[in-house]
């Protein structure tokens, strides 16, 4: 390990660091909040070191820099995801400066561990190794089902516990998938496998071109679909949501799978891009993605708690994004990185989008004491500026003008158009359909119900600031959603390149 | 290129929306400035229409920024214009915005909210007609959802919120569908450019079998309108919208789907338009003849004026289906008339319901059988209630007998059989009106009406803007037709 992998590496030790400090201040520093504010602003030293490699990739002219035994790779593609990822643990740690008094003692703990499980998000959005990814997925996961459990009751506990056990049989899955493939290629490095698979003899009758690949594929799948919350691997999201501290939920539902689609990405392009396989994994994506967007939005029609409500949207949005992982058969070379950069932009616009919705729940359960949709009527009286921000971000996750998750949709839609997946497309726009009308309740409740309490919500100035900023993002990503776009293209650019560029 | 008319003329409701929201307080100012703002719509609007020049072929006051969305992947265009079609249509949002606005004046419940609402519909409203680039009408398409939804289901009445949902289930299961027909034919052209998509269509190999995205778009246009057997929204909606909704939604929203049947599904598909013209035709005298027969039973004023609606969208749909003649044997009349009836069953029925709105103020009850002798207390009310009955009816010299004889006159040569039955419409639309008015304003005085006012002057001014355009154009169309045949000639000479 040399001076250079450092560099590469700076975003994640910078990251690792502040935990480490944040640890050691809490036995000194009194005041807990003090360190929340302090883990927010120590945030711009990572994302100081993210433009600066960026900066070096353009700067060189490179499309990826490698390093700590080729196992590591900064590209422009694992950059955006430590940008996102940064911006995202930014905003749950202001939303939960508020929320953490709930664990008084714990307050700085909690930040810490946010913090790692981000650095394990973004080590898996830069490694091409399997079991590096490995290393990586259970660094993320390990601290989010400590955090999922950190009420310290009942539900609380339940959520931590399922999370935990239902992680590690996704992971066990994953490992199994991935040892058939080291089995049936030799190799762990991802650009190897896909060069050996091209050695190797596949056959045009069997699915993936061999039953080893067959099942390791299928199994990988399934233990990265766990991460993603895609059907049938969905089991755990409803308890889980329900029952973790509210920020973490909003935390697990759009940085975790980020970092889910992020791996999935980075192996499926890397990995598996010859023809033969592609088409395969892309049906079986297509398949998913159908069911997920049908079976999370049908669900999600019965639910009474917000937060339950959510958990199912999370998989329904999950098949949705789906859709550009099955969008990969273009017509053109060119437009191959239509569904990637379709999938990086829709994480984009639904982490601000459910970041959104998820503050504001998180600012008025906290004053109601209550996660029933009910309990949110006449909300538009009581507050409007978070009954406004909750009604956009629904609006949004509709994916209607001028929020960013319709620009989010039409793309990843037209991805799927692009690759002759019109019937995909069309599953996708009915469940946009059916899904109105469960968001629309939330709005409807809010501005139609009489409220059950004359009690304007006060609430504090960091939640309000965190609902501000990513509110105003899904404005300015729906309006102007050119630099987003420009970035989320730009990023996905670089897949093919790496599966095509000789090792 | 960059006029800024209709950039100012699209957005000005929605900054009038955004200033409400953020710094008018109290009811009496929100109302002056919702008011001012939508006279200056209004006049702005008229600056615009008189600015189109048909003597120019194509697309006119063009607003045009090429690099809002410029990927290559995507590449959307922020591009406004206005033609013979859409520049009268504007208008009329214009004029139906402000009658709305003034209709609203007796609103009390949570009155900023309300302005800001029914200012935003029109901006979207205003942006569907104004829009040259697919997706750019496909965002005003939806914007105009939600303030429609929250309009009906806060300050409407009866079952309003399942009417709210009812319309925007509906809206939005065709908008859907018409997302998909758009992207299609995106990858299919490589542009969203309206105006240069028909050729684009013809050159390029289609993704999807021509017929299939010609019906994705149709199903849209088709709710919209609304084409019977999805009509079932539209009296829900009406019956429980505030005056003023359905004032914009009879008057103006209804033509987003008509002219998005002459705008894209006839330019767009011109062959499959003309292959397909006698399922047009049919539909058409499904909706004159089934529209007007329930109307004839119905009991509710504004239900009534609501059914009618779905009879009089019928004839925009038949005149539509003048194109059947085939290529180069169709005469702009039909279409002409198609496009006239838009504007002239706006405001006939704009005006209808403004009116029905005033009679349930004073005498709060729509039911026609509790109605009657109503002309000796209101008579000024009376009075415009039968100008526009006598308008809607179809008596020469106003504006319905124009649209509907062009209709008539377009379509005969072409779908003789369908045309004489729909004419049969205008019968029964006889039959209904008369025996409405009949029922609403005659007959012996009741002792409960005895103390039922007439209309004020902020309530006789919407209504006087309504009857003003119903007389003009009723005996001097040309000033419509003209503008509206300029439009309709480019498309059939281009495309036919």
């Amino acid at each position: 390990m040399n001076l250079h992998d450092v560099y590469l590496l700076s975003p994640e030790l910078s990251l690792a660091g502040l935990a480490a400090l944040l640890l050691m201040l809490d036995l000194v520093v009194q005041r807990k909040r003090l360190l929340s504010i302090l883990s927010i602003i120590c945030l711009i030293v990572p994302a100081g070191f993210v433009v600066a490699l960026w900066l070096d990739l353009g700067r060189d002219n490179v499309p990826q820099m490698t390093g700590l035994f080729d196992t590591l790779v900064v590209d422009r593609f694992s950059l955006f995801f430590k940008a996102l990822f940064l911006g995202i643990v930014g905003l749950v740690l202001m939303a939960s400066i508020d929320y953490a008094a709930k664990f008084q003692r714990f307050q700085t703990e909690y930040c810490a561990l946010v913090i790692l499980s981000a650095v394990g998000m973004m080590l898996l959005a830069s490694t091409q190794e399997l079991i590096s990814i490995y290393i990586a997925l259970e660094l993320t996961a390990l601290p989010l089902a400590a955090l999922a459990a950190f009420l310290r009751e009942s539900r609380s506990s339940e959520a931590g516990m399922k999370f935990l056990i239902l992680s590690a049989i996704s992971s066990a899955v994953l490992l199994y998938g991935m040892v058939l493939i080291f089995g049936f290629t030799g190799s762990t490095f991802l650009k190897e496998i896909a060069s050996e698979l091209q050695r190797l003899p596949l056959s045009g009758d069997i699915p993936f071109g061999s039953y080893a690949l067959l099942l390791g594929i299928v199994l990988m799948i399934a233990g990265f679909g766990f991460k993603i919350s895609a059907v049938p691997f969905q089991m755990w999201v409803p308890d889980v949501y329900e029952g973790a501290p509210t920020p973490i939920t909003a935390y697990l539902s759009v940085a975790s799978k980020a970092a889910g689609f992020a791996v999935i990405l980075r192996v499926f392009y890397t990995a598996f891009p010859a023809s033969i396989i592609s088409v395969d994994w892309g049906a079986v994506f297509a398949v998913l993605s159908a069911l997920s967007m049908t079976i999370g939005n049908l669900v999600a029609i019965a639910q009474n708690n917000i937060k339950r409500m959510l958990a199912y949207s999370t998989i329904a949005h999950a098949g949705y994004i789906m859709v550009g992982l099955a969008a990969i058969a273009a017509r053109s070379p060119q437009e191959e990185t239509f569904g990637p950069a379709g999938i990086l932009f829709y994480l984009g616009a639904y982490a601000a989008t459910n970041l959104t919705a998820f503050f504001a729940v998180i600012a008025i359960s906290n004053w109601t004491g209550s996660d029933a949709i009910n309990d949110f009527a006449g909300m538009s009286r009581r507050s409007p500026f978070l009954a406004f921000a909750l009604a956009f971000a629904m609006i949004s996750l509709i994916g209607l003008p001028p929020a960013a998750g319709f620009i989010a949709k039409v793309y990843i839609f037209g991805a799927a158009v692009n690759s002759n997946l019109v019937w995909l497309a069309i599953v996708g726009v009915i469940n946009s359909v059916v899904s109105a009308y469960y968001y629309l309740r939330v709005v409807r409740v809010m501005y139609l119900s009489p409220r059950l309490s004359e009690e304007p919500i006060s609430i504090s100035p960091s939640i309000k600031l965190a609902v501000a900023i990513s509110g105003a993002a899904v404005a300015f990503f729906g309006i102007f959603p050119l630099p987003l776009l420009r970035f989320a293209e730009e990023a996905a650019s670089i897949l093919p390149l790496v599966a095509i560029a000789p090792r | 290129m960059f006029s800024g008319w209709l950039t100012t003329v699209v957005f000005l409701p929605l900054v009038g929306a955004l200033l409400i929201a953020l710094f008018i307080r109290r009811d009496r100012d929100v109302r002056n400035f919702a008011a001012t703002v939508s006279v200056v719509e209004f006049v702005l609007t008229i600056i615009v229409f008189s600015l189109y020049d048909k003597s120019q072929p194509g697309v006119q006051l063009i607003d045009k920024f090429e690099n809002w969305i410029p990927v290559a992947s995507f590449r959307v265009e922020y591009f406004l214009g206005v033609d013979g079609l859409s520049a009268p249509l504007v208008l009329l949002t214009g004029l139906l915005g402000m009658c709305a606005v003034f209709a609203s004046w007796n609103i009390k419940l949570r009155v900023k909210e309300y302005f800001v609402w029914l200012l935003v519909l029109q901006t979207a409203v205003t942006g569907v007609f104004a829009s040259l680039d697919f997706i750019l009408f496909f965002i005003f398409w939806e914007l105009e959802l939600i303030p429609m939804y929250l309009l009906i289901s806060i300050w409407g009445s009866g079952r309003k919120e399942y009417s709210a949902m009812k319309f925007l289930i509906f809206t939005v299961s065709g908008s859907a569908f018409m997302l998909v027909g758009i992207l299609v034919l995106f990858f299919s052209t490589g542009t969203f450019n309206i105006v240069e998509l028909p050729q684009a269509i013809d050159k390029a190999r289609l993704l999807l079998p021509a017929g299939a995205i010609f019906a994705l778009l149709f199903i849209a246009f088709a709710i919209k309108l609304p084409v019977w057997p999805v009509h079932t929204w539209l009296p829900d909606a009406h019956t429980d919208a505030p005056t003023a909704v359905s004032i914009m939604l009879a008057g103006v929203l209804l033509k987003m789907g008509s002219y998005g049947m002459i705008r894209m599904s006839v330019t767009m598909f011109p062959r499959l338009t003309t292959e397909f013209s006698w399922l047009l035709a049919a539909l058409a005298v499904v909706n004159v003849l089934y529209g007007a027969a329930i109307t004839l039973r119905q009991s509710d004023l504004k239900r009534l004026i609501a059914y009618s609606s779905i009879s009089h969208m019928g004839y925009v749909l038949l005149g539509i289906s003048s194109v059947g003649a085939g290529v180069g044997a169709i005469s702009p009349v039909g279409l002409t008339g198609a496009s006239l009836q838009m504007f002239t069953h706006g405001t006939i029925t704009g005006l209808l319901f403004l009116l029905v709105g005033l009679v349930y103020d004073k005498t709060h009850t729509r039911y026609i059988p509790d109605l009657g002798g109503l002309a000796a207390r209101m008579p000024i009310i009376a009075s415009v209630f039968v100008l526009a009955g006598l308008a809607s009816l179809g008596l020469p010299s106003l504006s319905g007998f124009v649209s509907e004889l062009m209709v008539f006159l377009g379509t005969f040569p072409v779908w003789g059989w369908a045309t004489a039955l729909a004419a049969f419409g205008i019968v029964i639309t006889a039959g209904y009106i008369l025996w409405m008015l009949q029922r609403t304003f005659l007959g012996p005085s009741r002792e409960r009406f005895a103390h039922v006012g007439d209309a004020s002057l902020i309530e006789a001014l919407p209504a006087a803007a309504l009857v003003i355009s119903i007389v003009v154009i009723g005996i001097y169309p040309a000033f419509l037709t003209d503008v509206f045949g300029a439009g309709v000639n480019a498309i059939l000479s281009s495309r036919f």
